[in-house]
């Protein structure tokens, strides 16, 4: 395990700013969206991350101006730790950078964040939507999407707080 | 006599025909095993390049979900991978503990590693044989589906469903294993070793079944770690990763087993290390079985009153019991909030789920990390250049299964 003082001390040598935390026995880092691919690639070619685990997003609709978290998990595999990285971007312009010349396994993780969330991935050779129909124009994970019909009315969650 | 020469197709300028051909292998084609669209380029013989289409069967899991109370998710992980979908469903308990805090008594973690590695075992019989199958030997797979099914017949006596399981609750077991369960586990444990023999006599040194597996979809160790593979898929490449062993859960540390791995990341080596990790699943259970002896026999669930259903007698004579009985089945409780990753070694790799909660009574966001999506994804590169044949036979070796791929 890399501990969390030793990663802060070499992250900060070489990007400014960046704050690790503890999440539950999980590293997390919040990183600028614009700035993912240089972390992760310094990450990737220097601190031995060289497994990527998973991209996925959350959309928070009631942050102004941070509504969508690009959520990435990395693995250094030799060290056996797991990292989070964190990045996030307004729903307005959902722009960030492709991982994909880094790790070629991220090309279907990004297709999907951007079929459900809409996140633009700049750099990613084929960004088209996956699981969905190509016909779809709207990103259905986002929280103004409900799950049932608002028009019903057999289905009246008011009584217990939903 | 001269053989005649290779005449190359001559194409008049502006013919819409081509030189090569596109057929599509899928979405319903007896090699696929599933519902996924392969459209191939292929010249002759060759496979120049293959476009995959997958999202047939997606069934809107992770937004499914956000509007179900955690226990409902349960049901939801059955059809992910529902070869072995047990592993699924213990995984999401997992990480609703670990967000929760819950630690479970050691009856329960041995009691899960049993119904875990068998369900390992049903899930690599599966893929396994049917290696076998497409490479045209029909008799080892209609051999050992009967063990398959003599696993699912335990999993019905523990659960009461075969293939889409649900077993289990947050907290531990919905009841504890009744005497015909152990019979069952019993009798599987001492006939499975001799099948297990027996069909790797059947195939593992057989010619045919060899000429067409070695060298069939290679993917080098530093390739398959650049595309994120997990599971055997990955150890057939050369790297030791098992979530079992680098991240241990449900006590897997206390067990002593191997972890296969292989070095060309071939179909053959595929097999094999499937075929090994059966063998160390079979030692598993059995050490398993030995742990649980002198452990007190009652014990199948945590103290988890809030995530878990009361006796009915107690609901109908005890308040508090019938206040749990309610908030659980109406899904009224709340978890706290906070975020968690939690991977556990499914029957395709690490099967991770990320967590987010704000507090309430259904998951604010759930991801599913689906092995089977992320390495199918290197199809193209695995098959690209080799033969037709070749190429069948590796997609059933990476044993994509549809319903993880689309969740």
């Amino acid at each position: 395990m890399i501990s969390l003082e030793t990663l802060q001390e070499k992250l900060k040598g070489a990007y400014e700013g960046l704050q690790l935390v503890d999440n539950r026995g999980m590293l997390e880092c919040e990183i600028p969206a614009d700035k993912n691919l240089d972390i992760v690639s310094y990450l990737h070619k220097e601190l031995g991350f060289q497994f990527l685990t998973d991209i996925t997003a959350v959309h928070y609709p009631e942050a102004q101006g941070r509504e969508l978290c690009i959520v990435t998990h990395l693995h250094n595999l030799v060290e056996n730790t797991r990292l989070r990285l964190k990045a996030y971007v307004p729903v307005a312009q959902p722009d960030t950078h492709s991982l994909t010349s880094v790790f070629s396994g991220a090309n279907w993780m990004e297709r999907e964040t951007y079929d459900f969330f809409g996140i633009n991935f700049i750099g990613h050779p084929d960004l088209r939507r996956i699981l969905n129909v190509d016909e779809m124009d709207y990103f259905p994970m986002r929280k103004e999407y409900q799950m049932e019909d608002p028009t019903r009315l057999d289905k009246d969650d008011a009584m217990f707080g939903r | 006599m001269v053989e005649k020469q290779h005449q190359h197709i001559k194409l008049a300028e502006n013919s819409i025909e081509k030189e090569t051909t596109t057929i599509n292998l899928g979405p319903t084609h007896p090699a696929t095993h599933g519902i996924f669209q392969n459209i191939m380029e292929i010249d002759g013989e060759r496979v120049l390049k293959t476009e995959m289409t997958v999202g047939y069967i997606h069934r809107a899991f992770e937004k499914i979900a956000e509007r179900r109370p955690y226990s409902q998710v349960t049901t939801l992980t059955d059809r992910l991978n529902y070869c072995s979908a047990p592993i699924n469903n213990m995984g999401w308990h997992m990480t609703v503990e670990k967000l929760v805090g819950l630690e479970l008594p050691p009856r329960v973690d041995y009691l899960r590693v049993i119904v875990m590695e068998l369900a390992r075992i049903a899930d690599h019989l599966i893929c396994n044989s049917v290696i076998g199958v497409d490479t045209g030997a029909l008799t080892p797979f209609t051999y050992v589906f009967q063990w398959r099914e003599r696993i699912y017949d335990i999993f019905e006596s523990i659960c009461g469903s075969r293939l889409t399981t649900n077993m289990g609750r947050i907290g531990g077991f919905e009841r504890n294993f009744t005497d015909e369960t152990w019979k069952k586990i019993h009798d599987f444990m001492d006939t499975f070793p001799a099948v297990l023999k027996e069909f790797e006599s059947l195939l593992t040194r057989n010619r045919i079944f060899m000429d067409r597996c070695i060298g069939a979809g290679p993917i080098s160790a530093e390739r398959a770690l650049n595309w994120s593979f997990t599971g055997p898929n990955l150890r057939a490449s050369g790297v030791d990763y098992d979530v079992r062993v680098a991240q241990p859960y449900s006590r897997y540390n206390e067990f002593d087993f191997k972890i296969p791995v292989g070095t060309t990341g071939d179909t053959y080596d595929r097999y094999l290390v499937r075929n090994i990790e059966m063998w160390e699943s079979f030692s598993i259970i059995q050490q398993a079985l030995e742990k649980l002896k002198g452990l007190d026999a009652s014990v199948f669930h945590a103290d988890a009153p809030e995530f878990y259903l009361p006796e009915k007698v107690d609901v109908y004579s005890k308040m508090e019991a019938l206040i749990y009985h309610f908030k659980i089945v109406m899904g009224e409780t709340d978890l706290p909030p906070g975020e968690v990753y939690h991977a556990v070694e499914g029957g395709n790799g690490e099967l991770g789920y990320y967590l987010v909660s704000d507090g309430g009574r259904t998951p604010y966001r759930l991801h599913f990390r689906r092995p089977c999506f992320i390495y199918y994804q290197a199809f193209n590169e695995m098959v690209a250049g080799g033969l037709f044949s070749d190429a069948v036979v590796t997609l059933s070796s990476i044993n994509v299964i549809a319903g993880e791929l689309d969740a």
